[in-house]
């Protein structure tokens, strides 16, 4: 019998305006994405330094990871949360700034810290090692949001056993625009987990 | 829990500095043969890589496409797949999935001296996925996984995720990363890459060689006469360390766990497994930590080698190009030795493969860790044909 599986909740970033399970948290006018973004991290009061690392794309998934795990009701335990992202633009936000590092000869500056976030899946990593998840990830890109691939694959994570709850969603970043759609998994909840409520949600 | 449908890799092609066809690939691995050749740069320092012939794949290519509609990874993938599909009886049908493992696809778009740097679009991941997917006109589109490292190993898992969930009936993964400026400036601003051939786990290893591959695999649920060397899927995990974004676990701990996981799953101790396919990059962390993974997981006994030293790191593709010389190894009970292994360098001595040779086999574990703390685990059963169904 499979297990009956809910969105326990979702967290929405676009347009400069945070989106908490339907209601706007946070939002401002600030143009420049890295400068919202900052905004953000400090009006969630954090205190961790390794943001100030991250590209564009990391922080994002880590902000809005964030929002959801403080906001559940549900333990985010280290073997049994997995984590799923997609996006589009996988890490070419990243990948232009190494491309320019590179381009002249002349003033040739490649920096391992660009490189290493020419890989959509660091910000997964960044999750994990801020919420010790030891546990299934897997980053997929699209050409736009896929709620059947997302829909199926977290659910069959969760019914093979492999996680219990599954923090999932869509993490673009690319041209200064920002487009997240995340969420939590797990038995526990009220709306239920399917393609239709997803891309309802993401669509919302 | 129900109980799941077996999925099978049935057919599956290797294109490489080794040749054209899985088969000439394992020949090559028999003689212990390199992909790995000295290339001069423009205004650089030579370095060792394992690339690909370009102008012969673009002969082969105009027998079936228009060469300058396709960029070079997406005509050495549709290559690719063109003759996995063509050796099989297998048709493509509406329950056919696409999964494309690579790392940076078509970063090569970004330098100005390239081709389609007109076209910015290219860059993108997804378009990569709708050339592929149009050229083989299926249904479905393409999902790319796009996992550093461990893609090639992670699109098996996820292809049999989705298989045991009904969402496709086979799946075509095609996998594969050039190499490119942007790859190599990237590898060499962390001193990551080697002054010599790579050599995984041994004492004097000073990092890795990058190569090109593309490999690619058909997926289902049966199969029939025109099915080669075919392995059932029977376990499979991917844990994160949790510990540093671009260097492994001091303790192995995600590829301990992604182990223990996947023969969990398997249904499998340890001592099943016949065979282990490292991932073995010849950096001095990388393979240190598998070592004490394969320790913890009481596996540091069983024969394991890297066949980095013949293909150099082909990135995206690595995983699953691994996968397939390890299915055919089983198939042909034949163990390859570990290239460029001298002495031990890791501190838990491995039994490292130091020549080829036969040994009955019918379980291989396949493992791969890469940037974001990501590992993965694959463990795959040898399928007597005999028995088979149809």
């Amino acid at each position: 019998m499979d297990k009956k599986l809910y969105i326990h909740n979702y967290c929405k970033i676009k347009n400069n305006s945070v989106n908490l399970n339907g209601e706007i948290i946070y939002s401002d006018k600030e143009t420049e994405m890295t400068v919202f973004l900052k905004n953000v991290y400090h009006f969630l009061g954090l205190k961790y330094a390794k943001f100030f690392k991250m590209d564009s794309l990391s922080k994002i998934a880590f902000l809005t990871s964030e929002i959801l795990v403080n906001n559940a009701k549900i333990t985010i335990k280290e073997t049994n949360t997995a984590v799923v992202l997609s996006n589009n633009a996988s890490s070419l936000d990243t990948d232009r700034k190494h491309q320019k590092s590179i381009s002249d000869p002349d003033n040739y500056f490649p920096s391992p810290s660009v490189f290493v976030y020419t890989l959509p899946n660091i910000g997964i990593g960044e999750i994990s090692i801020r919420h010790g998840l030891k546990s299934e990830n897997v980053f997929f890109v699209f050409s736009q949001y896929n709620e059947t691939v997302h829909y199926t694959y977290e659910n069959s994570l969760i019914q093979s056993g492999k996680a219990t709850t599954v923090l999932s969603g869509w993490t673009n970043v690319d041209d200064q625009s920002v487009d997240v759609f995340m969420y939590l998994i797990s038995e526990k909840g009220s709306i239920p987990h399917s393609a239709k409520e997803l891309i309802k949600l993401y669509k919302n | 829990m129900e109980l799941m449908n077996k999925v099978y890799i049935t057919n599956h092609h290797i294109l490489s500095p080794l040749g054209d066809s899985s088969i000439e690939n394992f020949n090559n691995l028999l003689k212990n043969n390199s992909g790995i050749k000295k290339h001069r740069r423009i205004g650089k320092d030579s370095f060792y890589s394992a690339i690909i012939d370009k102008n012969k794949g673009d002969q082969l290519f105009a027998e079936i496409g228009d060469v300058e509609l396709y960029t070079p990874l997406e005509r050495l993938m549709i290559l690719s797949v063109s003759k996995l599909l063509g050796a099989s009886n297998f048709k493509i049908n509406s329950k056919t999935g696409l999964i494309i493992s690579t790392t940076k696809g078509n970063i090569d778009v970004l330098a100005k001296d390239t081709a389609f740097y007109k076209d910015p679009s290219r860059a993108y991941l997804p378009v990569l996925g709708e050339k592929i997917q149009g050229f083989f006109k299926l249904k479905n589109p393409a999902i790319v996984v796009s996992n550093a490292c461990v893609s090639g190993v992670l699109a098996v898992a996820v292809a049999k995720q989705l298989m045991q969930a009904d969402l496709y009936e086979d799946v075509i993964i095609v996998s594969g990363d050039l190499v490119s400026d942007f790859i190599v400036a990237g590898f060499e601003s962390f001193q990551a890459i080697s002054s010599t051939p790579c050599r995984p786990y041994s004492k004097n290893r000073d990092g890795i060689t990058i190569g090109e591959a593309i490999a690619s695999v058909l997926m289902r649920k049966t199969y029939d006469a025109t099915s080669v060397d075919v392995v059932e899927v029977v376990g499979n995990a991917s844990c994160n360390d949790a510990n540093h974004i671009s260097g492994p676990s001091r303790t192995g701990e995600g590829l301990f766990l992604s182990i223990q996981a996947a023969l969990k799953e398997a249904k499998l101790e340890a001592t099943d497994i016949d065979y282990v396919s490292a991932h073995g990059t010849a950096t001095i962390f990388n393979d240190e930590m598998e070592s004490i993974a394969f320790q913890r997981a009481k596996l540091d006994k069983v024969p394991v080698n890297s066949l980095k030293a013949y293909y150099g790191h082909t990135l995206g593709a690595s995983g699953l190009l691994e996968t397939v010389i390890g299915l055919m190894s089983l198939h042909q009970n034949t163990l390859i030795s570990s290239l460029g292994f001298d002495e031990m360098g890791v501190s838990v001595p491995l039994n490292i493969i130091k020549e080829n040779h036969n040994k009955s086999l019918s379980v291989f574990l396949k493992t791969a860790s890469g940037f974001g703390g990501s590992n993965t685990a694959l463990i795959l059963k040898k399928n007597s044909r005999k028995k088979g169904l149809n």
